[in-house]
């Protein structure tokens, strides 16, 4: 490893204990990293790898006393952060090192102007008057590329989008020139296109500001492109550590291999064209009325979906793409009958979209509905035979109770989980056995259509692999048809076999994945490939929405 | 922690064939881990468990006030008969008497029980509404004898006035003795304090029930359908709860005699709706929950996810506020009584106590009893809440 640089950062066997209760739990084991001046170095790992606990650690921003340290030290310019008086370190903090979390909907306080909180880090910091302080943020807001910054200083997080939240997190972060930035997955929570924008942000501004970045994160794309130095992490210790080049091309450990390997990968199974319709949408329309004035007259529409048609066939999966506020999850819930919904949506030779609730009952069966939060789509309160058999005790009422039990034991074997595990409850499972288990409730009533409402996106990457895998052994097994709604297009690709890409409820593309991913036709697609699979961001003004 | 899973394989095949039915029954009676834990955490609340106990044990003893403080023996035997008085009002013609019920402590009477059988007599010889007549009262310095209230007889060094020998004795027979004095009628305080607490205890507790289950039920509906219906709730709640509960309460009580059950009702009319802002609260931000959507989706009624998978939820909160309603419900009869509005004369009450000690100050006792014991109750269900409150505090159950 070249030396030409001073070391800014010395981690030294840190670890980092949790106490709740009687129970000690030890997040970090023995972790020692370095980092040099003016270099990106990325802490990677799946999640509870301890990443975050580690880079935390260096900020002290550790829940203390429910944390300790039982061992390490974190040298910074020759000075122990873990050692030092609260009030040396509160000097430190937005000064010298400084933060950018993963949230930017929640690490904003709601309540206070943009001008009063990028004003804060140097109100506190460095003194400044009022007026030195509005010349320094509107510098600053210019700086992290938000456009006529005089007309933002007054405006509140809920008026600025997800993009330009984060830009204003950076603002804050970079507002006292640190010399270490810590950036917790600052693009996890963001679109594919904004995730472009705001790595190359973060690119541009180290080459001018000359700051240290720690990378926090579990994309390795992400890793690719930005850092030099990698250091993987598993269970609270550090497995493989080396230049980023190095690690990509020759892992030595299986850990990082098995990363490696873990992206969604294969085919759809092939599409018959000659398969029965199962659902089918001509027109569909999901207006919401914007009410004003003291007798509430609807002067304009939010069109959540306008216009979008759509044909899906049994064994087949129809893959909706889009950025967040693209209409795909409410274009999913009204064809699951579950919002209201303008124009022909027609199951199986049956025009349900003026069905009755009641009505509607004895077909829910067919039609079910996967969701993208493991933690919350199941009660905390039921047991997952509760859980699993909820669907049946409506759906199929003569069933008796050793029935359902013998049912329960078989869908949870169909999603490939241990049968004996239906009496516990989902707090005892991982995310990916959640989402299992999310799964089975699904399938145990034998569903024909199924609706996949990012079913992957809160999971890591090797879990969603496997989901992917689960996903299209189902189909095949049960010759099922899927809605697949997704703004990760890896995943799309290794299940789709037909695409629609939304933006703002309208279609902007669709064809079959394999024309969409080789030859998209309009530029928002390209875009969107782009920004998706080489993190490049595309400065047209196709995309920026932000 | 580890529900039911069947490890060991030498125990599987026995237990498979029965583990339906038994999971089944076990689930009834398990806690699910979370309360489970809640549980744990409530008992860590030392002050909070001892609490809880040492109110059910009380609440437990008063519910059985007639066999504690009673003018009637629990058991009797007059010539051979075995006799029940507590529970069964004899005449006294049976002893040779002629009043429509016997009075158990008329010399005459007692006597002659106790000449051909025997009697069990409760711990305290007084009930809330009998006046101790053998109590020969006080004299004071002036050698005048003074009517009642009359002090505990451990805390008065006044001599007593001239009376019979036999009225002597009997007044000092240990369960006769006023432990805490008498008040303005010559009833035993201690006997009105068992008998109040267990009306105050009742009272607060139905009341709280039936708040409850109104307060939680318009509460789920507004939540869980919102718009149009909960906007209406809304505006009728903040009308309905404007309006001022005790003026109301003195109109009705001039119109009705208001006893335990009017009281009950008209209170019960105004205090429902302090539960249904949480419960509405939980509901609305329940409702958008996806395992939420997920039920909507497999077809189940609205009835049953308002049950099932929303009020489990709500049901935190709810808990968190109950022994707060109840503490307010009893502070709130007493505060009735104290006013003379409350129960109809003659019932027991801490509240008509705290009255008596208000009007005869001269008689300290009396103030002092129902302070106590008022404060003491309170207490009790204050340590019991804020134990309950920090058990369900999510940022302690799950740290």
């Amino acid at each position: 490893m070249s030396n030409t640089s001073r070391t800014l950062v010395q981690v030294r066997n840190l670890s980092v204990d949790f106490r709740a209760g009687q129970q000690v739990s030890h997040a970090v084991r023995k972790v020692s990293f370095s980092i040099k001046q003016s270099e990106t170095v990325a802490l990677v790992g799946e999640s509870g790898s301890g990443k975050t606990v580690s880079a935390q650690s260096i900020m002290r921003l550790l829940t203390y006393p429910a944390a300790s340290h039982p061992s390490g030290q974190i040298f910074f310019h020759g000075k122990d952060l873990l050692a030092l008086p609260e009030a040396e370190m509160r000097a430190i903090r937005g000064r010298r090192i400084s933060v950018v979390f993963q949230e930017p909907m929640t690490s904003l306080n709601p309540l206070h102007t943009i001008e009063k909180q990028v004003g804060e880090v140097l109100r506190i910091h460095r003194g400044l008057g009022t007026a030195a302080i509005r010349t320094h943020v509107l510098d600053l807001l210019t700086k992290v590329g938000i456009r006529e910054p005089e007309k933002r200083l007054n405006s509140y997080p809920h008026q600025l989008s997800g993009g330009q939240r984060q830009r204003v997190m950076i603002a804050i972060a970079l507002a006292n020139e640190p010399e270490l930035l810590i950036a917790d997955e600052p693009t996890t929570a963001l679109d594919v296109t904004i995730q472009a924008q705001i790595l190359e942000l973060l690119q541009d501004l180290q080459a001018e500001l000359g700051m240290a970045i720690l990378l926090i994160t579990h994309d390795l794309g992400i890793v690719r492109k930005m850092a030099s130095r990698v250091y993987v992490m598993k269970d609270g210790g550090v497995v493989e550590s080396g230049a980023t080049a190095d690690i990509f091309a020759n892992p030595q450990n299986a850990y990082t291999r098995h990363l490696l390997a873990a992206e969604p990968k294969g085919a759809p199974p092939q599409a018959d064209e000659s398969a029965p319709v199962v659902v089918e949408t001509e027109n569909l329309r999901i207006w919401f009325p914007i009410r004003r004035g003291f007798l509430k007259r609807t002067v304009d529409h939010v069109k959540a979906v306008d216009g979008v048609s759509l044909k899906l066939r049994a064994g087949q999966t129809l893959g909706i793409v889009g950025e967040s506020g693209s209409g795909k999850t409410t274009l999913g819930l009204a064809l699951l009958r579950l919002i209201q919904s303008e124009g022909p949506i027609v199951y199986a030779n049956n025009r349900i979209d003026r069905f009755a609730s009641r009505a509607m009952r004895p077909l829910r069966k067919n039609i079910q509905i996967v969701f993208q939060d493991p933690f919350g789509s199941l009660s905390p309160r039921l047991s997952v035979s509760q859980i699993i058999e909820e669907g049946l005790l409506i759906q199929k009422p003569h069933l008796t109770f050793e029935q359902r039990r013998q049912a329960v034991s078989k869908a949870l074997g169909d999603v490939e989980l241990d049968p004996d595990a239906q009496d516990r409850y989902p707090h005892e499972f991982s995310g990916g056995q959640r989402q299992r288990i999310a799964i089975a409730r699904a399938m145990i009533l034998e569903p024909q259509f199924v609706v996949l409402d990012e079913p992957t996106s809160a999971l890591d990457m090797s879990v969603q692999a496997q989901i992917v895998d689960l996903l299209r052994h189902l189909q095949r097994q049960r010759n099922l048809a899927y809605l697949f709604i997704s703004h990760d297009l890896k995943v799309v690709r290794a299940l789709s076999n037909y695409v629609i890409v939304m933006r703002n409820g309208k279609v902007m593309e669709e064809g079959t994945a394999e024309r969409i991913f080789n030859a998209p036709q309009t530029e928002y697609t390209k875009a969107l490939l782009s920004a998706a699979f080489d993190l490049r961001a595309t400065h047209a003004s196709s995309v920026i929405n932000d | 922690m580890e529900p039911h899973v069947y490890r060991n394989s030498a125990n599987r095949n026995f237990y498979s064939a029965r583990s339906n039915f038994m999971s089944r029954l076990a689930r009834q009676f398990q806690l699910t881990p979370i309360s489970l834990r809640r549980w744990e955490n409530f008992k860590a609340n030392r002050r909070g468990y001892w609490s809880l106990w040492i109110f059910v044990v009380l609440f437990f003893l008063a519910l059985f006030a007639e066999l504690i403080a009673n003018n009637k023996p629990i058991v009797a035997s007059y010539k051979g008969e075995i006799l029940f008085p507590v529970l069964i009002d004899y005449p006294e013609e049976k002893f040779g008497g002629f009043l429509a019920v016997t009075d158990y402590k008329d010399p005459l009477i007692s006597e002659e029980i106790t000449a051909n059988g025997w009697m069990l007599w409760p711990l305290i010889r007084h009930s809330y509404s009998s006046s101790n007549n053998d109590y020969p009262r006080r004299q004071n310095q002036a050698g005048e004898c003074l009517g009642f209230p009359s002090p505990p007889p451990w805390a008065s060094n006044m001599a007593l006035c001239q009376s019979p020998a036999d009225q002597v004795a009997r007044y000092k027979t240990i369960g006769n003795r006023n432990w805490l004095g008498t008040d303005d009628q010559g009833r035993d305080v201690v006997a009105r304090i068992i008998y109040g607490f267990r009306i105050s205890v009742l009272f607060g507790l139905i009341l709280t029930v039936l708040a409850s289950i109104i307060g939680i039920a318009v509460g789920a509906i507004q939540g869980y359908f919102g718009g149009m219906t909960d906007l209406v709730g809304q505006r009728f709640l903040e009308i309905w709860s404007s309006m001022p509960y005790l003026y109301i309460l003195i109109i009705i009580s001039s119109i009705l005699i208001p006893g335990f059950w009017t009281l009950l009702f008209v209170m019960l009319a105004f205090s429902w709706t302090s539960l249904v802002g949480v419960v509405r609260a939980e509901f609305l931000r329940g409702r958008n929950f996806e395992y939420i959507r997920a039920a909507r989706a497999l077809g189940l009624s609205n009835t049953t996810i308002m049950f099932k998978h929303l009020l489990p939820n709500a049901m935190v909160a709810t808990l968190t506020y109950l022994p707060f309603q109840l503490t307010g419900a009893i502070t709130a009869l007493t505060a009735l009584d104290f006013l003379g509005l409350g129960m109809p004369p003659g019932s027991p009450s801490l509240g008509e106590l705290l009255k008596q000690g208000k009007d005869n100050l001269q008689a300290p006792w009396l103030g002092l009893a129902a302070f106590f014991s008022v404060a003491a109750l309170l207490s009790l269900l204050v340590f019991i809440g804020e134990a309950v409150r920090d058990a369900l505090d999510p940022r302690k159950t799950f740290e």
